[in-house]
């Protein structure tokens, strides 16, 4: 005790003493140092360094070029192959998040109940995470493949043309929201589990007893109740959406993103600029203006997400305050 | 809406205001536990969501060990054939997977080691220790996890250009060694689990700061770090866009053996080759996921972690 009254004091302190102090004061810097170190060459430099990328002509062989100012965006902004690869971005966006989220609560709902062998059905709904964007593309571009595969074989049976999924613009998109969703799925039904378990059961229980339905209980509490995991999973399932490449890219691994770029994304576009044709310069611009859609994107789905899910009855439960960790970036 | 529950409340049993009669009773009980016991439609709409989750795998593993033009054939085939193990052989002969898997262990297993130690220890800072800047700089962690990678994917393959790691494993570990998720993460984590006193009797003691870290925190960080280290490695495990773009034919990751594999016979590859290759792609995650499963879906619950 004496110790520490003579450190605070800040008089006779021993060497020791003094070692042991600046020990403690400057090991928190030493311990976040390397994060930050690190991010900064390859994090933040890069994406610092990206405007100035896009304010030049520069060649992935040749380097820097000429200052052209905003020249990329106007090119980008002007150039119709950019806008249809916005349009199937949000298509195939728009066919994945909504029967995804639909879906999930529907999977949580189920195993929010009294379940036997529930790890057993956890663990079964979340199989297909496992299975890489690479291998779920591969997987299921047979199964979509219209010379054969079992999707064709069962129109077949039931007398009902080829669908050329490969090469129309909606059936492709149906294709790619197709295996987003099922990687997506289960792993969103259990984030939205967990928000459902944290409701208390005796409001369920008030309501049943009060003669509320299964479904009138399901719309008037759990729904209400989940709003703040609601809005998370929205927000992260446009993040991800919209910079969806793999899935597109590999459908028809000849080309990026279908021969006529039915099914070309935004980030399959940027790597188009990059690569094939070597303009780093529109590349980087395009990344630019991709960041900027994701964020008008995610504001809207948020204010969309929380009229929807709003409803005056959540004042009038009083929940027990709960921990809830909600961050909403990715994994990098 | 509001009303139902605001008059459930005071009428609950538990509250007991208002008695029923034991018929009222009866019936009411009857129908709560009607909530509580699931019945065939529950598990009528698990099946299918667990048929429809095992479908594809098991499709691909059928026709990976059939001949490909067995694709064609109306119903499709669900039964196995005997050709899985020669269509594997053919896939290892097509695209390097040996070096590939190598490849692929060695860049998840550095990356999740490397940020599960940089997040464990700067996590603890942010939650426990006290430094002047530390709401400031922990903003900054959180802020930059809302950016998308794709934002800096040109510069930072020039700068990996630049210091001529194309090609080499450096190039896609570097990248991924430190994560503002991960350490968001731990310090979510960290900053109920020790109780300040705890750290405050170990300097007493005179343990040193670092110490401290090692002795009190890690051993508590312990459940944590695992699901971190898990989710981490299958992140880097499934990656494709950094490794297709910084790794050549020559030295593959396994998303870019796959890919390749895909991309193999142009048009018209050999369907079962691929899908063979397929699921020797997916065998290593499959094991962890039998093994880790129930951490893994822990990771999810705690609503913490989004690929």
């Amino acid at each position: 005790m004496s110790t520490l009254q003579a450190g605070r004091g800040g008089g006779g302190l021993t060497f020791r003493q003094k070692l042991a102090n600046f020990d403690y004061k400057a090991s928190p810097y030493i311990y976040i140092s390397p994060f930050f170190i690190l991010f900064a060459v390859l994090g933040l430099f890069p994406i610092i360094y990206t405007v100035n990328v896009s304010l030049y002509n520069w060649d992935l062989l040749k380097g820097q070029g000429d200052f052209i100012g905003l020249g990329n965006y106007v090119t980008t902004l002007t150039d119709p192959f950019f806008w249809n690869a916005f349009g199937n971005t949000i298509s195939i966006f728009l066919l994945s998040a909504i029967p995804q989220l639909v879906a999930a609560t529907v999977i949580a709902a189920v195993l929010d109940q009294a379940i036997r062998a529930s790890t057993f059905w956890r663990m079964s709904v979340l199989l297909p995470y496992i299975a890489a964007p690479v291998a779920v593309a591969v997987i299921f571009t047979q199964i979509f493949n219209q010379y054969g595969g079992p999707i064709t074989g069962i129109l077949e049976a039931l007398g009902i043309e080829p669908i050329r999924w490969g090469f129309d613009v909606f059936p492709s998109h149906i294709a790619i929201a197709t295996m987003v969703n099922w990687r997506w799925t289960g792993y969103n039904a259990l984030i939205l589990l967990a928000a459902m378990q944290a409701i208390p059961r005796d409001i369920y229980e008030s309501a049943a007893l009060d003669g509320a339905g299964r479904a009138r209980r399901f719309w008037s509490i759990t729904i209400p109740m989940i709003r703040p995991t609601m809005i998370f999973v929205v927000i992260t399932a446009t993040i991800g959406g919209l910079q969806i490449f793999t899935e597109p890219k590999l459908f028809d691994g000849q080309s990026n993103g279908g021969a006529n770029r039915q099914f070309q994304t935004i980030v399959l576009y940027l790597y188009e600029m990059a690569f094939p044709r070597r303009d780093f310069g529109r590349a980087a611009a395009t990344a630019w203006i991709l960041f900027l859609i994701i964020i008008l994107i995610g504001l809207l789905n948020y204010a969309i997400s929380r009229t929807i899910a709003s409803q005056d009855i959540k004042r009038n439960i009083r929940v027990p305050s709960r921990k809830t960790v909600r961050p909403n970036g990715g994994l990098k | 809406m509001s009303t139902t529950i605001n008059r459930a409340a005071p009428s609950s049993s538990t509250h007991g205001i208002h008695l029923p009669n034991p018929e009222e009773r009866a019936a009411k009980k009857r129908k709560a536990r009607f909530y509580d016991r699931p019945g065939w439609l529950t598990y009528g709409l698990l099946s299918a969501f667990f048929l429809g989750a095992v479908f594809p795998l098991w499709w691909s593993f059928v026709m990976g060990s059939r001949v490909a033009t067995d694709i064609n054939s109306v119903p499709p085939v669900v039964i196995p054939g005997p050709n899985f193990i020669s269509n594997v052989i053919k896939a290892f002969q097509t695209v390097d997977f040996t070096k590939a898997l190598i490849n692929t262990v060695i860049i998840s297993g550095t990356i999740a080691i490397s940020v599960v130690f940089f997040s464990t220890l700067a996590g603890y800072a942010f939650a426990k220790l006290k430094f002047r800047g530390r709401n400031g700089l922990m903003l900054a962690v959180i802020a930059t996890m809302a950016i998308p990678t794709q934002l800096g994917i040109i510069p930072l393959f020039m700068l990996v250009s630049e210091l001529k790691l194309t090609n080499t494993l450096g190039a896609v570990i570097i990248p991924g060694l430190v994560s503002a998720f991960g350490v968001f993460f731990m310090r979510q984590y960290l900053i109920d689990v020790i109780p300040d006193e705890l750290i405050e009797a170990a300097r007493v003691d005179g343990a040193s700061a670092w110490g401290t870290f090692w002795n009190v925190a890690v051993p508590s960080a312990r459940p944590a770090m695992a699901v971190l280290g898990l989710f981490i490695f299958m992140a880097a495990w499934t990656d494709f866009l950094w490794p297709l773009l910084v790794l050549g034919p020559k030295n593959p990751s396994v998303q870019t053996a796959l890919a390749a594999l895909n991309a193999s016979g142009g048009h018209t590859p050999d369907y079962s080759m691929v899908l063979a290759g397929t699921i020797v792609s997916i065998i290593p995650l499959l094991i962890l996921f039998l093994f880790a499963g129930k951490q893994l879906i822990a990771g999810i619950m705690s609503g913490a972690v989004k690929g």
